[in-house]
């Protein structure tokens, strides 16, 4: 095997928290850093993002399931099969990773969030805890995330409305929030006509909605590394494409141009990881580097003083589970952390059919109003059969007619084609709208990642098997949730609403969000997690694992900015600490 | 190689096709200029038999009526004839291993060994002479079928063919974005988004070549020259 010059930083993928890692560190030391991306530069193709075939029925964007599959269970004694086609969440490829074609949705996690576990045992006492529940406290706490939070909105480039600036409540932001040392550093997006709707009908019913915090800009915007950003056009195109003129926020127009200037990083794409290459030792072990595929498919070894594992949630467990580092964890003792604590964001809707139209082929990833009235615990569940909750709202991020055409009141009964389908779906077409539900995932014993013991990928490695399925909690909370929902849809002056039928069994085909978390937590203590509070793998110590792979559980909140706060909090870290005293981090 | 089969559909009842030529290059035929003629389409996929028995299924999923044209206007054929020749047709963006299971759950999706090829191929085994059925009994050998992987594609695929771009070949003159009023690439709406409150706001459509000014190439020409191929590598030490 072929082996390379060695590099000092050995960085595995290249969206968000991939580059914002070179960045910093590239910004703040003279170490040689390599950047290794599966995908392409597809920057050069976004012009023609504006096609919904492509992009959102072929999924142009989106990591290929014939190279890179999964496969899924809903629990140890079930045949797993493989995901043939991606569905129920979108992971990227290419160079930015799945923040290129990101809805831009952008809060922060509820501070109750990362004391799941406590909390709840302080309110209701241990016996409300789920049957097989795994909750544990992340071992930090929003009070420390806090000011990385506000150094991500400013060089993301947020706009929004605080709702809680240094524990002072301020009507019209989200007044659940934890405090905020800082307002968004730009005001809240126009608001188009549903969610306009939708806002005034929550207020009417005592409800405190707010405009969503999202990373495309309302004005032009500078940010702190001087990148200029546009505003946005509201086009349409949004979720599931790139951004044609550079205003929703993505990995390469918010990091790359920066990255691109530093002499001392390198980006190689087309590369495929296939391990990551370590040896045990006295003081914990040592990665010495990572193997890969290059496009001709010769494997090559790349030697590197300090890896940092920085892709996708699914990249992250796979790679750590084909290279043998760490203990598995195994469901029936408990023991163990690999692959522990998987969830996924619950997230479904209600249709609600209006008597007149809604122009929805305008607006933008996160364009709209929440509330978070229910969200976390803000509400008290004493009388309700679940924990825990999320948020409501509505938004406008652009429709387009291939997946949007039939959606029909249910009392319609037709059939899925023909004339009489086809009136009425035009008649419907531009009258639907969607209120939302984003909900918290809570981890369970049974509910995490492994091998696959039957299906391979090209390279004949074992797929990364996920073994998932809801329980009483979640269906309960969709319940509430969906009644709550259509309660809102009648006060907006529906003339139908369509419920959402539950959450049966885990369904792959239907899109839920590309929110998966876990199999790589946090924890502060190694018998609890694969990786410490600075997100330093437990047994290796110069290998760094960042992401939501790390997430105990799942917040209703979409889990970018905390992946960012957690990332520039990691690269602290590393240049004012591990650098100069490399080893186990305290 | 099969002889190379074509599509005769008399020109009066088709908005505009787009027509590949041997080289592939697109040019388009308006009914309105050859109107006394025949077009004369050729096939990547179908043969004739299979593109008319497609054609006339797709024109009662998506039927001409009294609200507008259909799925024969917007050349629904056409468009599942170039994606069935392409990369989609064989399953270019599926994990296509085995073992099989064509009785998984649902919620598992398609589980089966075949394409989008020959799914088609085999599904049409079952519509000989289908084109030349009344409408009344079109629709009921359809309605014999509504519950196969065979008719759930054709019907998804009828959806795409009369709102897809018309780059990929189907909803000629964007028959169907006026159908339900989408103007396709708008690259702007910042001083529409909240005007035309409660009314409809409906811009003429333009197609993605229109807006950005330059011919697109899609992926199902791949083989006739790739359009995704960028260089690709960043690296500034290898280079």
């Amino acid at each position: 095997m072929k082996t390379l010059p060695s590099t000092d930083v050995l960085i595995i993928g290249s969206g968000w928290t991939g580059l914002l890692m070179a960045k910093e560190l590239s910004g703040r030391t003279p170490l040689s850093i390599t950047i290794l991306e599966r995908g392409r530069p597809r920057m050069a193709e976004y012009i023609d993002g504006m096609d919904e075939l492509e992009f959102f029925v072929r999924m142009h964007m989106m990591q290929d399931p014939s190279t890179d599959a999964i496969s899924l269970r809903y629990s140890a004694s079930d045949r797993a099969r493989p995901v043939r086609q991606f569905g129920a969440f979108l992971p990227g490829t290419g160079v930015g990773g799945t923040g290129e074609h990101w809805g831009a949705v952008y809060p922060r996690l509820m501070p109750d969030c990362f004391e799941m576990y406590s909390k709840t045992v302080e309110r209701y006492g241990k016996q409300k805890l789920p049957e097989d529940h795994s909750i544990q406290d992340w071992g930090i706490t929003y009070d420390e995330l806090e000011p990385y939070y506000a150094r991500s909105e400013r060089e993301v480039g947020i706009s929004g409305k605080a709702g809680n600036l240094n524990g002072k409540k301020i009507e019209g932001g989200n007044v659940f929030e934890g405090p905020r040392s800082s307002e968004y550093p730009m005001g809240p997006t126009q608001v188009p006509y549903f969610p306009t709707l939708f806002g005034a009908a929550a207020k009417s019913m005592g409800y405190h909605p707010f405009v969503n915090a999202t990373a495309i800009p309302s004005v032009e915007y500078t940010n702190p590394d001087g990148i200029t950003r546009p505003p946005c056009a509201f086009c349409g195109f949004c979720e599931r494409t790139p951004c044609m003129i550079g205003a929703k926020a993505q990995p390469t127009s918010v990091y790359l141009p920066v990255v691109r200037q530093r002499k001392s990083v390198s980006l190689r794409t087309g590369i495929t990881v296939r391990r990551i290459v370590h040896e045990k030792g006295p003081n914990g072990g040592r990665a010495r580097g990572v193997t890969y595929f290059d496009e001709s498919g010769e494997e090559i070894f790349q030697p590197a003083d300090l890896v940092i594992l920085a892709t996708y949630t699914l990249g992250n467990n796979h790679l750590l589970f084909l290279s043998g580092i760490g203990s598995p964890y195994d469901p029936s003792s408990g023991k163990g952390t690999l692959g522990k604590n998987l969830t996924h964001q619950l997230q479904f809707g209600v249709n609600v059919f209006m008597d007149k139209p809604l122009n929805r082929f305008m607006g933008a990833g996160g364009t709209g109003i929440r509330m978070a009235d229910f969200d976390a615990d803000v509400f008290d569940h004493s009388n309700v059969s679940f924990i825990r909750g999320g948020v409501i709202g509505a938004t406008m991020t652009g429709t387009q007619p291939i997946s949007a055409f039939g959606e029909l009141p249910r009392s319609m009964k037709l059939p899925r084609w023909g004339s009489a389908w086809k009136k009425a779906s035009m008649e419907w077409y531009d009258r639907v709208a969607n209120i939302g539900f984003g909900g918290e995932h809570i981890p369970y014993v049974g509910n995490f990642f492994d091998l696959d013991t039957t299906y391979k990928n090209p390279a004949g490695d074992p797929l990364l098997r996920m073994t998932i399925n809801w329980r009483e909690n979640e269906r309960k909370m969709v319940e509430f949730m969906n009644a709550k929902m259509v309660e809102l849809g009648h006060a907006v002056g529906a003339k139908e609403v369509n419920p959402f039928p539950g959450y049966g069994n885990y369904d792959v085909t239907r899109y839920q969000s590309t929110h998966l978390q876990g199999g790589t937590i946090m924890a502060a203590t190694p018998d609890r997690g694969v990786v410490n509070l600075h997100q330093q793998h437990w047994d290796i110590s110069n290998l760094f694992v960042i992401g939501a792979s790390t997430f105990p559980n799942s917040g209703a909140a979409n889990p970018t900015p905390t992946i960012l706060a957690l990332t520039y909090r990691t690269a602290d870290t590393i240049v004012d600490s591990y650098l100069k005293k490399p080893g186990m981090l305290a | 190689m099969r002889r190379r089969q074509f599509l005769v559909l008399s020109a009066a009842s088709i908005g505009g096709v787009l027509v590949y030529s041997l080289d592939r290059r697109a040019s388009r035929l308006f009914a309105q200029e050859k109107s006394t003629q025949t077009l004369k389409i050729p096939l990547r996929f179908f043969t004739e038999e299979e593109a008319l028995i497609v054609a006339a299924a797709a024109a009662r999923i998506f039927p001409n009526d009294d609200a507008g044209p259909g799925a024969k206007e917007a050349g629904v054929v056409i468009y599942i004839d170039r994606q069935l020749a392409g990369p989609y047709g064989r399953d270019r963006f599926r994990y296509t291993q085995g073992p099989f299971d064509e009785n998984a759950p649902r919620e598992f999706g398609y589980q089966g060994k075949a394409t989008p090829g020959e799914t088609y191929r085999e599904g049409l085994k079952g519509l000989k002479g289908f084109d030349k059925l009344s409408p009344e009994e079109q629709d009921k050998k359809l309605q014999q079928i509504e519950n196969t992987h065979f008719f759930a594609t054709l019907r998804q695929n009828t959806i795409e063919g009369m709102f897809s771009d018309p780059v990929h070949g189907g909803n000629v003159d964007m028959l169907g974005w006026q159908l339900v009023g989408f103007p396709g690439p708008r690259m702007s709406n910042y001083d529409e988004l909240t005007k035309h409150f409660g009314e409809a706001f409906r811009p003429k459509p333009i197609s993605l070549e229109q807006a950005i000014g330059r011919k697109v190439r899609t992926t199902e020409d791949e083989g006739a020259g790739s359009t995704w191929s960028p260089p690709n590598t960043m690296d500034r030490k290898s280079s």
